[in-house]
């Protein structure tokens, strides 16, 4: 069976131009960068392009770069840095929608004695920047706001959030694991001290990330040990994984425009006719500003896992804001922070497409869903009272 | 992605007595749609109005709970009432060859659905379980999905449970805010302490007959549910002297860490029956 693979926002295809441009430093280019000799020497160039391939996208300085293992990496690095920069600062700001890369430090943390803000969303998934204005004070270390949600797609609206950040001398991370790519990026003009990059959801491999870190920003290295990364972050370099992250950073500047116009057209399409074709949906975050390649939308009186394993049966595979595919019994915190309704909150599912997914393939996704929502709230008892309704 | 049985995808692709009866005897609803999952169980009797001639239902909620659904209609058709009371959540399991751990609370919905359509039908009061149901048995307990402490002292007890983590997966109670915790650490020591661990009434002296009793006992009590649990069983070959042969099936059969398993047996034998039990794991 031909998987149609819409749930780009878990991970992405490895481009096979990135994985061509990875392969040689395996078996054969597979020398230590930090050697005197030649045979490092080769992988120190190519490791130096990536970086300036990276920063490019960017719209930074090459040295601006620290390369890590994932954006979760990024992510803790960037706020336990702050908390060691600012000691006497006791206050981080975040949002209850963000990863858990984020939501879990700053939990972890406020055990620890930190005072933690989680800023609410509306029911669109949206932020009030006047709660921000209300909780951020002189004590405010750090304020980590991810650019747009993994689970809604919607984005938050960064500069603005820097500039009240900036105003209280605070420093501002952003977790862009889902932006970068998706959204033009520019740390020349921009309010954002430290920024998070995953590779794997830019078409490079799992096991690469990235964390920007502004010229002159204080930092304390979450990794200590060799002098790699400019002593920012111990440990010898994922060589290949760079080298992929740098060529997956260059198409990606490249797709950009493709991102936004053909992917976007998909995306718009997709939902259209979800919502043209089945009765009772909802788009989450729908009259948001939200990426072009995500739609997640509820389904009222059906369950999001049953929805997920018959789409799954038609090679079909998407994700589930729902309780019962992570094990947890609640739906997403996302979802709950948004006061999605009880009624559909539990029938959410989302697509996430990239510029590897075809006309074809949301064709195929139009076709196969709606007898799958007929049939679930055909055997839903909920679903029989609606149906028996609205004829 | 959840580790289902071919059963449990067999029954969730192509469930089985999906549906109403219009003229049911007995209608059993429990769940909501806040909760995630509902399931509402229909009954028809015969003539004598004593046996289940016909169960059909439906579900709202994930794979499992539809399978469960589908598994428990199948089960009862054809029983007495008073033999479909006997169904326990871990038989409905067992007829899907094992639930997720996590997911074991889809087979107490179906068993709780049917009692709660039994108990209607007879006009008894209602087991406490959901919001659906105002008129139940016993205190909330679990305020985010509306459990009563006299439900959970009964899956508790049934399932012999051990963990609040345990309970959570088999009734939901304790997985949305957590606040309630505590709360089922109590009631799980009580309910435990009501039934104080065997290994305190541990005899003495066995006779051959009594020892061999009590290894079956233990092995139906307090083994098999914890196998089926993981989509395990094992099936008693022979006991000789002190040696115990069990031979495992389903999923623990050629399971890796069947060796394991088969030391956690020998575990509980030695603490319910006796220090020097030997088990054995044979082909059979």
């Amino acid at each position: 069976m031909r998987e149609i693979y819409a749930d780009n926002n878990a991970t992405t295809k490895v481009d096979e131009v990135v994985f061509e441009e990875m392969r040689p430093y395996f078996c054969e280019l597979y020398g230590n960068p930090s050697s005197m000799h030649f045979f490092g020497g080769q992988v120190q160039k190519k490791v130096d392009e990536a970086r300036r391939r990276t920063a490019d996208l960017l719209g930074a300085q090459p040295e601006e770069i620290v390369f890590t293992a994932c954006g979760t990496e990024s992510d803790n690095a960037a706020i336990r840095s702050a908390l060691e920069v600012f000691p006497e600062r006791r206050h981080i700001i975040t949002t209850r929608v963000e990863h858990p890369a984020v939501l879990t430090v700053c939990r972890n943390l406020s055990k620890r004695g930190y005072r933690v803000s989680e800023l609410s969303v509306d029911g669109e998934g949206r932020l009030d920047l006047n709660e921000l204005r209300s909780v951020i004070d002189e004590d405010t270390a750090i304020v980590s706001v991810m650019y747009a949600n993994n689970e809604t797609g919607v984005v938050f609206p960064i500069e603005e959030i820097g500039a009240i950040v900036k105003d209280k001398g605070a420093l501002f991370h952003t977790d862009a694991v889902q932006a970068v790519g998706k959204i033009p990026l520019n740390m020349a003009d921009s309010t954002i001290d430290m920024l998070s990059l995953s590779g794997h959801k830019l078409h490079a491999p799992k096991g690469i990330g990235s964390l920007y870190l502004r010229k002159g920003v204080p930092f304390r290295p979450f990794m200590v040990g060799g002098h790699q990364e400019r002593s920012r972050r111990a440990g010898t370099e994922n060589t290949a994984g760079i080298i992929a992250l740098g060529k997956a950073c260059e198409l990606a500047g490249q797709n950009l425009e493709l991102e936004n116009t053909r992917v976007r057209a998909m995306r718009d399409r997709l939902e259209s006719e979800i919502l043209r074709r089945i009765s009772n949906v909802q788009v989450n975050g729908g009259k948001a500003e939200r990426l072009p390649n995500t739609v997640s939308v509820a389904f009222e009186f059906v369950e999001g896992e049953a929805i997920l394993l018959l789409l799954s049966e038609k090679g079909i595979c998407a994700s589930s804001g729902s309780a019962c595919t992570s094990g947890s019994l609640e739906p997403s915190h996302v979802l709950r922070a948004m006061g999605v309704p009880f009624t559909c909150a539990h029938g959410s599912i989302r697509f996430s497409l990239s510029r590897f997914t075809t006309d074809d393939d949301i064709d195929t996704i139009i076709r196969e869903l709606p007898p799958i929502i007929a049939h679930l709230r055909e055997l839903s008892p909920f679903g029989r009272e609606f149906l028996a309704r609205s004829n | 992605m959840w580790d289902y049985t071919d059963k449990v995808r067999e029954h969730f692709l192509n469930p089985k007595n999906v549906g109403e009866i219009p003229d049911a005897d007995a209608v059993g609803e429990v769940g909501s749609l806040a909760c995630g999952d509902a399931l509402k169980l229909y009954l028809k009797l015969d003539e004598t109005k004593n046996r289940i001639v016909d169960a059909k239902f439906q579900t709202f909620g994930c794979a499992s709970a539809i399978a469960s659904s589908s598994a428990l209609t199948e089960i009862i058709k054809g029983k007495t009432l008073d033999e479909a009371l006997n169904v326990s959540n871990q038989e409905i399991a067992e007829f899907l060859g094992g639930l997720p751990e996590e997911k074991m609370h889809c087979s107490v919905m179906g068993q709780e659905a049917l009692e709660v359509a039994i108990a209607k039908y007879r006009g008894g009061p209602l087991p406490g379980h959901d919001h659906a149901h105002p008129d139940m048995e016993g205190e909330v307990v679990c305020k985010c999905f509306g459990i009563t402490d006299q439900f959970l002292k009964k899956v508790i007890k049934e399932n012999n449970l051990h963990t609040a983590e345990q309970v959570t997966h088999f009734t939901k109670a304790g997985g949305g805010c957590g606040g309630c915790v505590p709360k089922i650490k109590e009631l799980i020591s009580e309910v435990m302490g009501e039934q104080p661990k065997k290994e305190h009434k541990r005899p003495e002296k066995l006779t051959n007959l009594r020892k061999m009793q009590l290894i079956q006992d233990v092995l139906e009590k307090e083994v098999r549910p914890l196998l089926w649990a993981d989509g395990g069983d094992l099936e008693l070959v022979d006991i000789a002297g002190s040696t115990v042969q069990i031979a495992f099936r389903k999923a623990c059969a050629g399971c890796v860490s069947s060796g394991y398993t088969a030391k956690f047996v020998e575990q509980k034998l030695r603490e319910f029956v006796a220090d020097d039990i030997r088990v054995e794991e044979v082909e059979g």
